[in-house]
């Protein structure tokens, strides 16, 4: 089995700015990660806010240049093709909140469409192709002349799940793709992904911050704190036997519903005050020994 | 015993556009004195409208109250004065908002917006109280809900604070004028799971210690086991089901709680997502 998705050294640094915007100093917001993701795998990463979680994403998307390292789509390095067709057919995203990332002014047809006037799809076989894509989230047909605003929540995500599959990827970034939802509606929207990724012969990349939704999905995860990957494996076992405080600390904090999760949770003391994030430390590094670049 | 907040067979209705949409029918809850209440439902189940009702925060129209009361103490609130009314709010009981960002004035200092509460709430049960005395007490509260520089703190804006500090803010805003029922809207779920288990014991703490009576109205079955001992489950405008919160999760027994408990994913794995295929 070969790799869908490999990342190499992957680090990235933002420039610190004062008021005037002069620099600074610079923060690390990803830090030396590297992990691969088999294919046809759900690969899981968790980390809290400032964890660098979206800028990894971002970086495999193309809208954000590393600093240093590389990433590799199906063995194929993706520094120079950001931007071209080929990238764009092999990884696409699904985002947070799809009150947000679908245009308002748009029926779905028309943000569907999107993707496919990029990727050059004969415009005869649009409507074809949106209907066959409908069909697939399992939206019924008529809904392609709908707009976001007559859609609930699950339907307008399984909207950009058909969207992100218009022009054919093999990989997925999924960003957070259920916070928005209802419990309930997340189950579905999960048994669609799941569906999707066995029939379409999918790969994800699953950012996360619900450990228990983790558990459930993702064949392996990796822990992000602090820009760094501070322990990755099978999601078992991580989730049986967390080695680092930070995976101790996030497995104890998740609220659960019967006595047998609380047996899974560390007894740890709960830190009282703040758990240091990237922000906060860029703050207190700004004080007092901002690096000049 | 009776019960500190009673609501009983309460019904809105809301008209817009000349439709008219039921969205509370006959909904009845107690919150006992120093009891740990839940109130748990999905979106549109109506949670959120109980907790305006009982707050008298509903704005008439669109919303219109057809039927049932809201006793509290032994008082029917829909049937005081507005002026009464408003009295109560604040002082009797409190609300801890969900968004941090948004419930905080990002032009005041915290000791400029936790004085000023404090102030009213003064003048409407008739005490006196300097501005010396109200600093102390901000700074008193502000220690309750464990901040470690209550002065660094309550000089302040908003935006020099975390998300879980501003959370705390908020919670101590609502003790300012000792409330006996604290009625907490989503705390903490804006927040990282970190810093939302810290809010959850910090105000699982706070309810215990000073015999405050907490309604936690929430989406989420975890929050609910943490931090109540009785629950009523919402649907669709109607209290589906109640129980001791341990029963709830050991026995439920309508549908509606079956299969949202069922779609809870648990960490210990076992959830077999996609559809199963003969």
């Amino acid at each position: 089995m070969s790799a869908m998705l490999e990342i190499r050294g992957l680090s990235k640094t933002f420039p610190t700015r004062s008021a005037f915007g002069r620099a600074t100093g610079e923060v690390s917001a990803v830090a030396d990660v590297s992990f691969a993701i088999e294919k046809g795998q759900v690969y899981g990463l968790a980390g809290e806010s400032g964890s660098g979680k979206s800028t990894i994403a971002r970086m495999i998307m193309g809208l954000t240049r590393p600093t240093s390292g590389s990433i590799l789509i199906d063995g194929q390095d993706i520094a120079g093709q950001i931007g071209t067709q080929a990238h764009g057919a092999r990884v696409q995203m699904v985002f947070q909140n799809p009150g947000a990332s679908l245009n308002p002014r748009r029926t779905v047809a028309q943000s569907i469409a999107v993707p496919l006037v990029a990727h050059d799809f004969a415009r005869a076989d649009q409507p074809r192709r949106t209907a066959e894509l409908l069909d697939m989230v399992q939206l019924p047909r008529v809904f392609a002349q709908r707009y976001p605003h007559e859609l609930s929540g699950g339907q307008k995500q399984r909207v950009a799940i058909a969207r992100a599959l218009a022009v054919a990827p093999r990989l997925l970034v999924l960003d957070e793709p259920t916070s928005a939802l209802d419990v309930s509606v997340q189950a579905r929207v999960m048994d669609l992904l799941t569906d999707l990724g066995r029939t379409l012969d999918l790969t994800f990349l699953f950012i996360s911050h619900d450990l228990s939704l983790m558990r459930n999905f993702a064949q392996r995860v990796g822990i992000l704190y602090l820009g760094k990957i501070v322990e990755t494996g099978e999601t078992a076992s991580v989730f049986e036997h967390p080695r680092h405080d930070y995976t101790r600390l996030l497995l104890a904090s998740v609220p659960v519903i019967s006595a047998e999760e609380e047996a899974m949770r560390p007894l740890i003391p709960l830190i009282d005050g703040e758990i240091p994030t990237a922000e906060k430390l860029l703050a207190l590094r700004g004080q007092t020994t901002g690096k000049v670049t | 015993m009776s019960a500190l907040l009673s609501v009983r067979d309460l019904s809105v209705e809301f008209t817009t556009y000349g439709q008219t949409a039921k969205v509370l029918q006959g909904v009845s809850l107690d919150v006992q004195a120093h009891a740990q209440i839940a109130l748990v439902g999905e979106s549109g189940s109506g949670k959120t409208v109980t907790m305006k009702a009982i707050m008298g925060l509903l704005r008439q129209p669109p919303a219109c109250i057809t039927g049932g009361q809201i006793l509290y103490d032994g008082r029917d609130l829909l049937m005081l004065a507005d002026r009464d009314r408003v009295a109560l709010r604040g002082t009797a009981m409190s609300m801890v908002f969900q968004d941090p960002m948004s419930s905080l004035n990002p032009v005041f200092t915290i000791a400029d917006q936790m004085t000023t509460i404090l102030k009213y709430a003064d003048r409407r049960l008739g005490r006196v109280r300097g501005a010396r005395d109200r600093m102390a007490r901000v700074h008193e509260v502000l220690a309750q809900v464990r901040m470690r520089e209550p002065e660094r703190v309550s000089a302040s804006y908003p935006i020099m604070l975390s998300g879980g500090m501003r959370q705390r803010v908020l919670i101590a805003m609502a003790l300012l004028s000792e409330p006996a029922l604290l009625i907490a809207d989503e705390p903490g779920t804006a927040l990282d799971v970190t810093t939302q288990a810290q809010i959850l014991r910090l105000l699982k703490d706070l309810v215990t210690q000073r015999g405050l009576a907490l309604l936690m109205i929430t989406h989420n079955l975890g929050v609910v086991r943490e931090t109540s001992s009785y629950v009523y489950v919402m649907n669709k405008g109607r209290v589906v089901e109640e129980a001791e919160t341990a029963t709830l999760f050991a026995n439920p027994q309508s549908d509606y709680t079956k299969s949202l408990i069922a779609a809870v994913p648990r960490l210990t794995g076992g959830t077999r997502y996609g559809t199963v295929t003969p």
